[in-house]
């Protein structure tokens, strides 16, 4: 039974992001500001303009795993990144702690540059492993926030608790920091570390709003048609209960 | 002629067939198995980008060392000792078990423990400079659940947990508003990996070398 219910909902969700993407060309939709990411658009601008560096970090979600779709969503967003700051006297840096999302951003990197016509200012050695456990992963990418000239941090992906050093080392170089993590604690690590944080799906939301993708806009609409549609299901399940239906 | 990538196509077919196979496999015993062979593949795919990604590793400290930039003495130390364990692990026959066990019980975990203890005092203290740095409301209700929550995990000793905070209102918070925060937060994360899902899937974002 809880397959076809998946089945259902995957249905539904694809066909509303087909329909959306389609006719959300006409109409491009407004969203509601969310401050760190409109911090973060002025800023990959202003790196270009300083020649300082962005560090995009990804997180350790392998792509096997669920924490794979929040490394997804971390992709999307280095994608826009990357073409935006790709002119910059200091290219950005990609760290992540999975050699899959490791490679996938260097791919991602390289189909930036490309979009940019500058391939030839491509460096596979900016997309970076950096360890392979969750704190070796945080302790190799804590030396680029403090030597490599990092004037903005984007740490977006699936994180643990371990990101507090990270949040704590970007601190310290008075770096901006944006953040968001898929997993709850380290969304509540996040909260208590950062001043402008990214909280629940507003990770998955970074690559819509730093962009100009009309699909990714789409996107976001049809999230938030399918939280109507959990929020029904839910006080229809809480009314049958309490009238003894279920 | 406009050129046509067939990555896209093949990444679409393969996602479609797991996807289905998840979904469907137990109406359809075929698709379940395609899903596991393919499931297999993937994994084996992951253990080649390890060494790709190991091999990434290495260049960008072995660069380093060879600029003789800042901490250049680190990058030399982990380049000595990826190479120790990698001709430990392949040379040292029947012991080899027992040696990488060591490696781990005496280097890695002790290392991880210490990061970890590291932690839990750069949390406290980002606890602390939070109220500086925002002295909204939101602030003062993480900081103050926080310490309730905290509060009423103690064991005291000879008392046990304190009286009603810890037997009545910790057990409470953490059955209604914190279960209930905890799963809406969830499932936003899920809607947004549903999508994001969806979007990789129809090749709308394209990881893999696309537009």
């Amino acid at each position: 039974m809880s397959e076809l219910i998946g089945f259902g909902l995957i249905l539904l969700a694809s066909i509303l992001l087909l329909v959306m993407t389609i006719l959300k060309r006409k109409s491009p939709p407004t969203f509601r500001g969310i401050a760190a990411l409109a911090r973060l658009k002025r800023s990959a601008g202003l790196a270009v303009e300083d020649g300082s560096r962005m560090h995009i970090s990804l997180g350790r979600g392998s792509l096997l795993t669920q924490g794979g779709a929040a490394s997804f969503a971390g992709l999307a967003l280095l994608r826009h990144l990357a073409e935006q700051t790709s002119l910059s006297d200091r290219p950005p840096i990609a760290t992540s702690g999975d050699a899959t999302l490791a490679v996938l951003s260097q791919d991602t990197m390289r189909s930036a540059y490309r979009a940019a016509t500058a391939e030839e200012l491509y460096k596979a050695s900016n997309g970076r492993l950096s360890g392979l456990t969750p704190f070796s992963y945080a302790a190799g990418a804590m030396p680029i926030l403090r030597d490599e000239q990092v004037s903005t941090n984007v740490l977006i992906g699936d994180f643990g608790p371990e990101i507090a050093l990270l949040t704590d080392a970007a601190e310290r170089e008075n770096a901006l920091l944006v953040a968001g993590a898929s997993d709850p604690a380290a969304q509540a690590v996040i909260f208590a570390s950062t001043t402008e944080p990214l909280v629940g799906e507003e990770l998955f939301a970074a690559p819509a709003y730093i962009g100009k993708d009309t699909s990714q806009r789409a996107s976001m609409q049809v999230q938030d048609i399918l939280r109507w549609v959990v929020i029904a299901a839910l006080l229809a399940g809480a009314g049958l209960k309490l009238v003894g239906v279920l | 002629m406009k050129k046509i990538s067939l990555l896209p196509v093949i990444a679409m077919s393969i996602g479609l067939l797991v996807l289905l196979g998840y979904l469907l496999g137990p109406f359809i015993p075929l698709l379940n198995a395609l899903r596991f062979e393919l499931t297999q593949w993937a994994a084996i795919v992951a253990g080649a980008a390890l060494l790709v990604g190991v091999g990434n590793l290495f260049s960008v400290h072995l660069t380093k060392i060879r600029r003789r930039e800042k901490g250049s003495a680190y990058s030399l130390l982990l380049l000595v000792s990826l190479l120790g364990t990698l001709m430990l692990g392949v040379s040292a026959g029947a012991a080899r078990g027992q040696w990488m066990q060591y490696m781990v019980g005496a280097i890695i975990v002790p290392v991880e423990v210490s990061l970890m203890a590291l932690l839990a005092v750069t949390l406290v203290y980002a606890s602390i400079r939070l109220l500086r740095r925002r002295s909204d409301g939101m602030t003062v209700l993480f900081l103050l659940s926080a310490l309730v929550m905290l509060t009423a995990a103690i064991s005291l000793p000879f008392i046990g947990t304190i009286p009603m905070l810890g037997d009545w209102i910790g057990p409470w918070l953490n059955s209604y508003p914190v279960a209930g925060g905890a799963r809406g937060l969830l499932i936003g994360v899920a809607l947004g990996a549903l999508v994001t899902g969806l979007r990789v899937l129809f090749a709308m974002d394209r990881p893999y070398g696309g537009k």
